[in-house]
């Protein structure tokens, strides 16, 4: 690891959020705290009748990397569908930020994604526990 | 398998007791450790030792990747699905009182608990515990040549029995206990079954999906790693239904002057800095194990239980309690000699150098059953040989003399 991690990009986004807010009665609405060091999201999703997205907000405070990534998500996810979302991966993430992540901030980089994708599989019926072991299968389990 | 070589892996083994070379026969109490397993637990001292799971910095990623690789070690080694059905308690005893605790105290006054008269003391008197609530006790017995009574079960199962508690085999008798014919009377009446595999799980292949229990717990210390740390397997849905079982550190999501979240499973059950030195250590454990080959070690014991059963019932006035057929049993052998108390059986060996287990064995409820007092237990493993069970006959022989017997 080195200070690579903080590029001008990376501060850029986290001192400077898009797409920060709230939005009244979303169609997708997850919470999600990264318990290893208190980081917390909440993402609110408008979807119209395709499920295209058509206004995405997040809320919350953290370290740099998982502000930065929520930022970067969100501003890539407006106007893409909810099936986008859901092929959304780990790799994808890592590709927006453009640095190495090392194993000990993983969480932060990739807590957007994951609160993303319970607000989905939420939506599309998901029981707790397939909700969980499906994540676990993507490598976004705690 | 090469015995002689596995030896030379194993520090203590070249220690003399009393002028003699060690036999060391009581593997059921604890096993020794190989260097493999020392030499792991003084690298992560030397090395990397960090808290896990919070830290940023370097040591504490390795020191938690280190950590969480012996849950998957361990997860695949037991076949279970997932690491998340692996926790880390202190040994066997807390892994049961962890499932009384999160399990069993959420159970309905008049609701029954069912285990064994064959059972280790860890086995039973948490179990005794739910009394106070209201909860209810019943006893499986044993044959007389020592195996379950498997018939007792459909006697015992009423609607209200939501656990059978068993033992995989018995620290005592050595018995193998038909767990799979177990689960499935369980599963059949809608009951949950713990498996006390303290004794199994290091001597023999055991395959928690095949078996289907719901939970299973185990000691690392039985099973060449360090002391001080045990695992609680239990199936998935369970663990996310259960309450946690100690609070604090670590187990938690979002803290808050009056409420908690907790952590996800299996962390919400460890709370507090672990035992992270020893489990890692334990890792090395299992790999050391998995590179013997379970089968292979389960082999090698079957033959010295046979070896041991045929030489030492040729010794007069000698009791062995189990079965007496060697496929029915692990290597666990509790005998009496007539008229001389264990403990002076015990005494007598150690001047030899032969260390092995005396007194009620931790089942004094068995003790009774069988009408004895205690027994003197010789129990194997991997690097003990037939020469081992040979000096073991010659030092029994002994006592026999100076007891004029």
């Amino acid at each position: 690891m080195s200070y690579d991690m903080y590029q001008e990009n990376i501060l850029d986004y986290s001192q400077n959020p898009r797409n920060k807010g709230t939005i009244e009665n979303p169609d997708l609405h997850f919470r999600d705290v990264n318990p290893l060091c208190g980081d917390e999201l909440e993402f609110f999703v408008k979807l119209d009748k395709n499920d295209k997205i058509t206004e995405i907000k997040f809320q919350g405070s953290g370290c740099a990397i998982s502000q930065a990534a929520a930022s970067m998500i969100t501003e890539e996810l407006l106007g893409k569908s909810m099936k986008d979302l859901i092929n959304y991966d780990k790799k994808r993430i890592l590709k927006l930020l453009g640095i190495e992540i090392s194993p000990a901030r993983e969480k932060c980089a990739f807590l957007s994604l994951r609160a993303l994708k319970l607000a989905a599989y939420s939506k599309l019926g998901k029981k707790e526990l397939e909700l969980k072991e499906k994540l676990d299968e993507e490598g976004l389990g705690y | 398998m090469n015995t002689n070589k596995i030896r030379r892996d194993f520090p203590i083994l070249k220690r003399r007791v009393n002028g003699k070379p060690l036999i060391y026969l009581d593997n059921a109490a604890t096993s020794q450790k190989p260097e493999a397993v020392i030499d792991a637990l003084t690298t992560y001292y030397k090395k990397y030792n960090a808290n896990v799971h919070r830290g940023i910095h370097k040591l504490s990623e390795e020191a938690t990747q280190a950590y969480e690789e012996t849950r998957k070690k361990i997860s695949k080694f037991i076949n279970a699905k997932s690491e998340k059905e692996i926790i880390f308690t202190k040994n066997t005893t807390e892994a049961i009182n962890l499932v009384m605790y999160s399990f069993g105290m959420q159970l309905e006054p008049g609701d029954e608990v069912i285990s064994s008269v064959m059972e280790h003391h860890s086995n039973i008197v948490p179990w005794q515990f739910l009394q106070n609530f209201g909860i209810k006790l019943k006893f499986v017995d044993i044959n007389e040549d020592g195996t379950l009574k498997i018939e007792d079960y459909e006697k015992l199962i009423t609607p209200h029995t939501k656990l059978i508690a068993v033992t995989h085999v018995s620290n005592v008798l050595g018995t193998i206990n038909p767990i799979k014919e177990i689960s499935r009377i369980a599963h059949k009446n809608n009951i949950l079954l713990l498996v006390d595999a303290a004794q199994s799980v290091p001597h023999m292949e055991v395959d928690v999906q095949e078996i289907d229990c719901d939970f299973m717990a185990f000691s690392s210390h039985k099973m060449l790693g360090p002391t001080g740390v045990g695992v609680l397997y239990a199936k998935r849905e369970l663990l996310e239904r259960m309450k946690p079982f100690l609070y604090g550190g670590d187990m938690i999501r979002e803290v808050s002057l009056y409420e908690t979240k907790y952590n996800e499973v299996p962390w919400k059950f460890e709370a507090g800095t672990p035992n992270i030195a020893d489990v890692i250590a334990f890792g090395a454990a299992i790999e050391y194990l998995e590179k013997i080959g379970m089968k292979n070690i389960e082999k090698h014991e079957r033959e010295l239980t046979k070896y041991a059963l045929k030489k030492l019932s040729k010794i007069k006035n000698l009791e062995i309690y189990g079965p007496k057929n060697p496929n029915q049993r692990i290597g666990v052998i509790s005998f009496n000699l007539k008229n001389i108390h264990p403990h002076d059986v015990a005494s007598i060996l150690d001047q030899e150098g032969i260390a092995i287990r005396s007194g009620h064995l931790c089942a004094q409820p068995l003790m009774k059953r069988l009408n004895i007092q205690a027994a003197a237990r010789a129990s194997f493993y991997l690097y003990n040989t037939k020469k081992d069970i040979d000096k073991l006959v010659q030092a029994l022989l002994k006592v026999k003399k100076v007891f004029k017997q």
